[in-house]
């Protein structure tokens, strides 16, 4: 029956309608589904639903061997590949009690911040391009490639890096890859100038994100929300400098969180920005270990060949570009691990997306997501 | 204050609550406390001031079979900068436990996720789904006896 237009919007039947937003939506990075209930264009209630991509990781870890695990880690956040290597070989070096090299060290917290810029760099485009920008996302992708061509000289490997080893790493930096880093940064620093005027201060993007899906600080602590979206949220805290792990006490750098500058604290621009401002603070880092790197061993000789940690427990976390990165890691002093437990940042973030999305539009929604930097891999593991 | 002064405090608030205090493995050490408080506990730990816990930052089932499967909660205090391990040891046939999602919310996916996982059944959480597994899958996989399925809606695992 064809509509009549002259009806009266009263007489209309109205009603919540569900959506089903995924899993195979652009803006969920991934296959994450979010079953929407929808009053017109306005979302009463979200249910995200996980599991598209579970591949086992923890039951396989508990097969493989200590070292077998590396790999797998590179494919949970498969954007921070390094920076998930990072942590999972410190879980087991402070079960083993291992001394790693000055230069190992050096090594690490160099790639762990290219690779934390890697990340940013992806999550910058992607998320101008949740919001309609397609500029951004070929120019992250575009100095991404700079980084990833670091990595191919490193390891051999893009994506999947599998470069950090138990006691060490898998291979040394040579003085030609130390002068690539150098001519990277030099290339990279000004492009930060180059987003924010693309992107960060436009005002179409402004109008999409600035007092959007705002986490108050008390209810980011109690959800356990962690990495940018926290610090957005305005807590100044980092565990490079508040629980500082590997070397990173040696470094100055600042903590950017979120000041409220164009809407609210805690807004999805803030959220967007702090990621900016690392990027500046990451290429700080490794301006400083570039000048301090010493000459040595790039992996410890007294790893043992055969890794078997004594009985015991032990929870390491490290800071992600997403977030807190955790592992508790239980040993019965068998070659194989007892259990490993992977305290997603990612997915400990996205649990707060019902709470804060209820009565936002349809399009906030997507705004909400992206800001929140998710990678399904991790989440689903 | 270190772990057992935590523990002293524990057990003069609620009489025999804390087990053992484990130390002697590598790693960090942790309590054994007795599940049927954790509520209280947990509630205990997060608002007292000298405890203040404000963060949960894991919460992890592990399967010790026959006997046992436990949950573990890694707790950290940014006031104190401080760092508890509280362990509860379920029995392996019938684990229960009372959620602690309305002390910290963070609980919540990381429960589902031990339901999925080893079949520990939160008490009092207000959605306990599976979370990574699909809804119809049966068993829990990371118990240590788990048994692969052969097949799931028709689709086998045989070449």
């Amino acid at each position: 029956m064809p509509i009549d237009t002259n009806q009266k919007s009263t007489d209309l039947r109205t009603e919540e309608m569900i959506i089903n937003m995924g899993p195979q939506h652009p803006s969920t990075h991934g296959v994450l589904r979010l079953e929407v209930t929808t009053d017109g264009e306005v979302v009463m209630d979200v249910r995200p639903f996980i599991g598209y991509l579970h591949r086992c990781f923890e039951k396989h870890s508990e097969k493989v061997g200590y070292t077998g695990v590396i790999p797998y880690t590179d494919r949970m956040d498969y954007l921070a590949a390094m920076n998930n290597n990072h942590g999972y070989v410190m879980t087991v070096e402070k079960l083993l009690g291992l001394e790693i090299p000055e230069r190992a060290e050096y090594i690490r917290v160099i790639i762990a911040e290219l690779g934390r810029i890697s990340s940013h760099l992806v999550a910058f485009g992607t998320y101008a391009n949740d919001l309609g920008a397609v500029t951004p996302l070929v120019w992250g992708f575009r100095d991404r490639e700079y980084i990833l061509d670091i990595f191919e000289m490193c390891c051999g490997a893009r994506l999947t890096c599998n470069y950090y080893r138990i006691g060490g790493l898998s291979g040394d930096l040579t003085p030609e890859m130390l002068t690539k880093i150098r001519e990277f940064l030099d290339y990279f620093e000004p492009k930060l100038k180059d987003y924010d005027r693309l992107l960060s201060y436009n005002k179409i993007f402004i109008e999409r994100t600035a007092g959007v899906g705002v986490i108050p600080l008390e209810m980011a602590v109690n959800y356990g929300i962690t990495g940018p979206p926290l610090r957005a949220s305005g807590m100044k805290w980092d565990l490079r400098k508040d629980e500082p792990y590997s070397i990173y006490d040696r470094f100055e750098f600042n903590i950017p969180t979120g000041k409220g500058l164009k809407g609210e604290v805690g807004d999805c621009w803030d959220r967007y920005m702090v990621r900016m401002w690392e990027m500046a603070e990451s290429v700080k880092i490794i301006r400083q270990c570039l000048a301090q790197i010493p000459e040595g061993e790039y992996i410890s000789p007294k790893t043992p060949k055969m890794i078997k940690p004594p009985k015991g427990e032990v929870y390491v976390r490290v800071e992600n570009p997403r977030g807190e990165l955790g592992y508790y890691l239980v040993s019965d002093g068998k070659p194989n691990l007892y259990r490993l437990k992977v305290r997603s940042p990612c997915f400990t973030n996205l649990a707060i997306v019902p709470a804060i999305s209820r009565g936002v539009m349809l399009a906030d929604l997507v705004a909400i997501v992206g800001s929140l930097d998710i990678v399904l891999g991790e989440i689903d593991r | 204050m270190d772990l057992e002064a935590i523990a002293g405090k524990l057990n003069a608030r609620f009489p025999e609550v804390v087990k053992s205090v484990e130390t002697a493995h590598a790693g960090d050490p942790f309590l054994v406390i007795d599940p049927g408080r954790i509520l209280d506990v947990a509630k205990f730990l997060r608002d007292d001031p000298e405890m203040s816990f404000e963060w949960l930052m894991c919460l992890s089932g592990v399967d010790y079979p026959p006997e046992s499967i436990a949950v573990v909660y890694n707790l950290y205090s940014q006031t104190h900068g401080r760092r508890l391990t509280l362990k509860a040891l379920l029995d392996r046939n019938d684990p229960r436990i009372f959620s602690v999602e309305s002390v910290w919310r963070m609980a919540d996916w990381h429960e589902r996720e031990c339901y999925d996982m080893f079949g520990v059944v939160f008490d009092g959480h207000p959605d306990l789904r599976r979370i990574l597994l699909p809804f119809d899958w049966e068993g829990h996989p990371l118990r240590k006896d788990y048994v692969y399925p052969e097949s799931y809606r028709g689709v086998t695992n045989k070449p």
